[in-house]
């Protein structure tokens, strides 16, 4: 992978003294992920480019985790720059990168001619141009393409900067932002990461209107790391004029979608009278929180059908940390609502919120024979997306998650419940969850069921 | 001689020093024998324990209900000279239905007494002791009041020494016998159709002097069994009787009682019942018997036993079914089950009670025939079947023959009796999955071996299963993984044909046949003449390209088809394939990964060049780095045409093809028994019929002890490999179950790939001398074991699959084979 620094300044070749590296000579140096070389094709008065060369050793990256299980192998990392290569460049470069010079001290605050290309780099045009532009780079970031029998580009783009800055800030603004267009690291990130984060970041970060992204992806998304971060961000920032006075107002927070939802289905529950309930593919436990927190539920299932959403739900509601007392209250089990399942009888009610559009078209008939005929609760709520509101959505194309199998009109879901409740013997009433639009309905539709009471012989 | 049944709970009584320990020991097994002084010493640390008595004892009868579970005599060694003790023991023995038998040691009190001062460890006085001795007394007047339903007093040492034990068989307990059988429906007075069903099933009717068939005899020594229910509503209940009573004392049948016989009875001991359900008939017809006839009728329904384990255990015969747990036991709600299954309580529309479906939930491995239940077809439902028929409401009289499992019926010669609910199809309970079926840790013993799927990898099957794979009844299997051939050593080549031909004859296969392994997705069709339950999945049990695309695929493949399924007589087929290009399935895949790295490298490295020939052009010395730089563009570029090899324009199904070779089942029948030679020959026939769908799979036939035929593979792999092949497959030639010397399944195929194939896999730089060293160390023991134990897997659901096991044991198999992915494995093996 490979950087190069040219400038135009006069003479260009004060580059090898910022840099410390000799023009005339080839600079070799053994880094943790290969070998650096620091050439130089050009070192005329007129133009100087320096080139960062890492040759990286692909055995030495053994261990690193990727989310392909062959990444390990087949990967891009001798290719496309990323922290590897600010690694190097932090080594290689240590002085320029803090602004000292022993031979050109006048230079180093002087802000040069400068042009660099990062011929590859993980990263869109516009991500790249976000990031540079707001630190007066001039950038062309060209998408690289694949090759012409699959057609379209790659996750890669050649990047070209150019602008008058100094040396130094150029160098650090490389340092943060090949990783952070990169989305990774090769190394096990600590909270020091932190502080190279600010002293690199220093005198730009705090006002880049990316700093957020900036932030959470060199701390490789680690939400502690990136709020201490921003935090102690802001306090560089404590100087800035107080917000304007409106700002400090109340303000009315609009509900979202999900809130109202949750609302809607505890309504239901509520009015049911219901104590012991069933939140069937709960997910990460939202819901069970709320109920959680209400005292006249007695008895709360989760239920979803994949373990990492159960750990998931455990964590969110802490549950290793849980007083006994509430912790009986609650269950979490992994079900599948394709297969009956006898531990889910019994029950007063059962929630199926935003769950029926994960579900196949073919497959439904076995969640209806379970949660209907087998767990058989007195109350049923199901919540699921009203397909005609979409078009309030704007810049909506096809469904609201990748993952839906489906979404239903007002009146594809209407036959469907009135047939699931006709089947089983259930009554059911259709509500809308969310701010109604005339034409085409709520947001989120809700059917109600109730198990009609069979004649029971004496 | 103490009799006692050979299930039971016994318990035996007695003060301390009575020997009951020593009885115990003298008569049955150690591990037979739940000592309460054992327990107080796990729980307590000390026998003498007092204060742990009750831990000891719930721990006890713990253990005393595992036993009882599984069908284990189980000895209760303890005074049980208390009440609740007792009482506790009973509930034990009763929730798992078994008898409770007590055996009372009645010993003096001063020989007792002369033991227990004999023994270091017993601390109490002699009023204790008095006081157990009165307790006694009490206890031996109470006992059989308490519901056992046995009690052996032994009195003095003398009658305790002497003392035999005899086990007693359960009436039920005919496992001895192994027929063959002919299990007939419900009768229901319907003599007629009796008589025509019997000599239909090639019985002789045997006579009275008034012609009243009185018995019926199979020359082949064939035994009828009756499921009740052979009297009431019907025109001739006392015909009925009359011929099966004779056909039983004979020895020529077996009878269980319906709740018919069962309310007759009581009827005719005098007891009010409801004349109902025509009840009436069969009185009025019983009424112009002789009371001779009547009080005999009478004796035989009271003699009948309320169900009857046959054929070693492998088939049970009760008049409404019975559930697992009950078979081969004896209890009042065994008897009610047996009966009158079981009801949710809930009438339907009729008034008549709402039967609760427990065959759905059946997962015993005994077949289980019965009736009760009028229904217009009998079908198995988890292996399970009804055969009330109907006949006397003019449906139908059914018998199956057992063991073929054959259904004989006569029809209704008229309705006699009006159905109070329609006789219709009766809804087919759903044979639906319980999540028990499939999840936790299971044990499965398969056939071709046992595995043990751990609880984590059935969590992430689970998720797969429900979330993304195609619908239980129609996912009837999943292939195998499969693992490469053993490390080659030859220079340059981690793969070679010579390490897998050995490979296959260490396993000690003959003859072998290379096939052209194809690079795409794995395909598996299911096609039938009417379309009816089509499909086609992944690996991983999903579906395709969507319902739309996989339906025209699907119908191509139905109309090429049509001359196989003549041919194998089978109106269905399952194939194994492979779907081409891999970019129709896995375009996301390559591109996201296999072609942004090529790119990625394709662009890095031109620009690196670049720069150090600038560099040389200056004077400098960078002729090394050139050289590595240089190498990594070829290797980059090597890489990128292997993947490039797979990726072909699709437009929809246009340019894509399946490459079939297997044609795995077929209806009733598992060709899994067939050589690679009927395979591939159906595969090209395929092919030969539509040509731009199917693609051919090249092959070369091998014998191993043939230096020339391998050689012959060899080159014939090189020339493969050389222009873009993945490599190929080396199978055993006798096809999937292939076994080895000591009949143990052998790999049903190892993949060779190529050398170019392989820089996809283990990176574009792989094939340098110093990583090819260190992935020679690859350790393949675990994906072998993977793939044999999915292959046996795969193998026993399509067996499952031919004899039309239900659905949950078809499944649990399909379901493991997938649990068995998600163990972590090396993933480019």
């Amino acid at each position: 992978m490979l950087l190069t620094v040219s400038t135009t300044h006069r003479p260009a070749t004060d580059l090898g003294y910022l840099l410390v590296k000799h023009p005339d000579r080839v600079h070799r140096f053994d880094v943790p992920t290969g070998t650096a070389y620091v050439l130089y094709p050009e070192a005329t008065e007129q133009r100087c480019t320096a080139a960062l060369l890492l040759d990286v050793d692909p055995q030495r990256l053994r261990g690193r985790h990727d989310a392909f299980a062959l990444g390990q192998f087949v990967n891009d990392r001798p290719y496309a720059a990323s922290s590897l290569l600010a690694g190097a460049l932090a080594k290689v470069f240590r002085s320029a990168l803090r602004g000292a010079s022993k031979d050109r001290p006048e230079l180093v605050t002087t802000a040069l001619p400068l042009q660099i290309r990062v011929p590859v780099l993980r990263g869109s045009t516009e991500l790249a141009t976000s990031l540079f532009e707001p630190l007066g780079w001039s950038v062309t970031a060209t998408p690289i393409p694949l090759e012409p029998s699959l057609g379209g580009d790659s996750h890669y783009v050649d990047l070209e900067l150019s602008g008058e800055l100094p040396l130094s800030a150029a160098l650090n603004h490389l340092y943060v932002l090949l990783p952070v267009l990169d989305d990774a690291k090769h190394y096990w990130v600590a909270p020091d990461e932190i502080d190279k984060l600010l002293r690199s970041g220093a005198g730009w970060l705090a006002t880049h209107p990316e700093k957020v992204l900036i932030a959470r992806r060199y701390l490789v998304h680690k939400r502690t790391l990136t709020t201490t971060a921003l935090q102690m961000l802001e306090g560089e920032e404590a100087a800035e004029p107080p917000a304007d006075e409106e700002a400090e107002l109340p303000v009315v927070r609009r509900q979202s979608l999900a809130e109202q939802r949750r609302e809607a289905v505890l309504a239901a529950l509520t009015e049911a009278g219901a104590t012991r309930v069933l939140d069937l593919g709960c997910g990460g436990g939202a819901l069970l929180t709320a109920l959680l927190k209400d005292k006249r539920y007695t008895e709360v299932v989760g239920t979803d059908v994949s373990a990492r959403a159960l750990e998931i739900a455990a964590r969110r509601l802490r549950l290793d940390r849980m007083p006994e007392r509430q912790r009986d209250r609650l269950k979490l089990w992994q079900s599948a609502l394709t297969y009956r399942d006898d531990r889910l009888r019994g029950y007063d009610a059962a929630v199926l919120m935003e769950v029926i559009e994960h579900v196949d078209p073919p497959r439904l008939p076995a969640l209806e024979a379970s949660v209907f005929g087998h767990a058989r609760p007195g109350l049923v709520v199901v919540t699921t997306p009203n397909a005609e509101y979409n078009v309030n959505y704007p810049g909506l194309t096809g469904l609201r998650h990748s993952d839906h199998r489906f979404e239903w009109s007002r009146a594809e879901f209407a036959a469907w419940a009135s047939h699931v409740a006709g089947t089983y013997g259930y009554a059911v009433s259709l509500r809308p969850v969310g701010e109604v639009d005339e034409a085409t309905g709520s947001p989120t539709q809700l059917a109600l069921f109730t198990l009609v009471p069979a004649e029971v012989t004496a | 001689m103490i009799d006692i049944p050979e299930l039971a709970l016994v318990a035996l009584v007695g003060i301390s020093g009575s020997g009951k320990s020593t009885f115990a020991r003298a008569h049955f097994t150690p591990t037979q024998v739940l000592s309460s002084d054992y327990f107080r010493g796990l729980v307590a640390d000390d026998e003498n324990d007092q204060s742990a008595s009750a831990d000891a004892f719930e721990a006890l009868y713990f253990v005393a209900g595992k036993r009882l579970a599984a069908g284990r005599l189980t000895v209760v060694d303890a005074t049980n000279l208390q009440p609740h003790g007792r009482a506790e023991l009973v509930r034990v023995a009763r929730e798992h239905d078994v008898l409770p038998v007590a055996i009372v040691l009645d010993v003096p009190e001063a020989l007792a007494w002369e033991r227990t001062e004999a023994r270091a460890d017993r601390g109490f006085g002699r009023p204790v002791l008095s006081r157990m001795h009165r307790d006694l007394r009490r206890t031996l007047g109470s006992l059989s009041r308490e519901g056992f339903r046995k009690v052996h007093v032994l009195r003095g040492p003398d009658e305790i020494a002497a003392a035999e034990i005899r086990y007693d068989k359960l009436f039920n307990d005919k496992r001895e016998l192994t027929g063959p059988f002919d299990i007939i429906g419900d009768v229901h007075g319907c003599r007629a159709e009796l008589e025509t069903l019997l000599e239909r099933l090639g019985y002789t009717l045997i006579r009275d002097e008034s012609a009243r068939p009185v018995d019926a005899v199979h020359p082949a020594g064939r035994q009828a069994i009756f499921v009740g229910d052979l009297v009431d509503r019907g025109p001739d209940s006392p015909g009925v009787l009359r011929l099966v009573m004779g056909m039983v004392a004979a020895g020529h049948a077996l009878c269980v009682p319906g709740n018919h016989e069962q309310k007759l009875a009581r009827k005719l001991n005098g007891r009010n019942v409801q004349l109902t359900h025509g009840l009436p008939e069969t009185l009025d017809q019983l009424a112009l018997e002789p009371p001779a006839f009547v009080e005999a009728a009478r004796a035989f329904i009271e003699g009948l036993v309320s169900h009857y384990v046959l054929d070693e255990g492998k088939l049970v015969v009760a008049h409404a079914g019975l559930k697992e747990a009950y078979q081969g036991r004896a209890s009042g709600r065994v008897r009610s089950f047996a009966l009158y299954g079981e009801t949710t309580g809930e009438t339907d529309e009729y008034g008549l009670p709402v039967r609760y479906p427990w065959a759905r939930d059946y997962r015993g491995s005994a077949a289980v025939v019965y009736g009760h239940t009028p229904t217009t077809k009998p079908e198995w439902i988890n292996n399970t079947i009804c055969l009330d028929t109907g006949c006397v409401f003019g449906g139908a009289l059914t018998a199956l023959r057992w063991p073929s499992r054959e259904l004989v019926t006569v029809p209704a010669e008229r309705e006699y009796y009006a159905p109070v609910r329609p006789l219709a199809p009766a809804e087919r309970p759903d044979d639906g999955l319980d999540i028990a079926d499939v999840t936790g840790r299971r044990h499965l013993d398969y056939g071709y071996g046992r595995v043990t799927v751990a609880a984590e990898n059935a969590a992430a099957a689970l998720e797969v299963m429900s979330r993304f794979a195609l619908d239980p009844e129609k996912l009837v299997w999943l292939p195998p993984t499969m693992a490469p051939c053993s490390t080659s050593v030859l220079d340059g080549y981690l793969e070679h044909p010579a390490t897998a031909l050995d490979d296959l004859r260490q396993a000690g296969a003959e003859r072998v046949v290379c096939e052209e392994k194809h690079m795409g997705s794995r395909a598996v069709v299911r096609v039938s003449r009417s379309g009816a339950g089509d499909a086609i999945w992944t690996r991983t049990g999903r579906p395709f390209f969507g319902a739309e695309l996989d339906g025209q695929l699907l119908a191509r493949v139905r109309a090429a088809a049509g001359g196989i399924f003549d041919e194998l007589e089978s109106d269905w087929l399952l194939l194994d394939a492979e779907l081409l290009p891999w970019s129709a399935k896995a375009a996301g895949l390559i591109r996201e990964r296999y072609a942004g790295v090529g790119a990625a490298g394709r662009a890095a490295l031109p620009a690196a060049l670049d720069v150090v020939d600038r560099v040389a052009t200056r004077g400098l010395d960078v002729a090394g780095l050139r050289d590595r730089l240089a190498l990594r563009s070829a290797e980059i570029d090597g890489y990128s045409a292997a993947y490039r090899a797979y990726v072909k324009p699709t437009d929809g199904l246009t340019g894509v093809t399946l490459a079939p070779f297997a044609v795995l089942a077929g209806a009733g029948v598992s060709y899994a028994d067939r050589d690679h030679g009927w395979h591939l020959a159906l595969a090209d026939k395929l092919v030969a019929a539509d040509p731009s769908l199917f693609t051919p799979t090249r092959r070369m036939i091998v014998d191993l002890g043939d230096p020339a035929a391998e050689a012959a593979a060899t080159e014939w792999w090189l020339e493969l490999t050389a222009t873009g092949g993945e490599g190929m497959v080396v199978k055993p030639w006798g096809g999937l179950k292939a076994v080895d010397a000591k009949g143990r399944l052998i790999q049903p195929g190892v993949k060779c790939r190529g050398r170019e194939y392989l820089r996809i896999i283990y990176g574009p730089e792989y094939t340098r001398p110093e990583q090819l060293g260190r992935l020679r160390k690859r350790n393949l023991g675990r994906k072998r074991n993977m793939a044999l134990r999915e292959h046996g897997l795969g193998l026993a659901a399509l067996d499952r699959l031919a004899e039309g096991a239900p659905l949950w044991r078809r499944h649990e198999l399909v379901f493991a084979i997938l649990a068995i992915e998600s163990e972590p494995v090396d993933p480019r093996l």
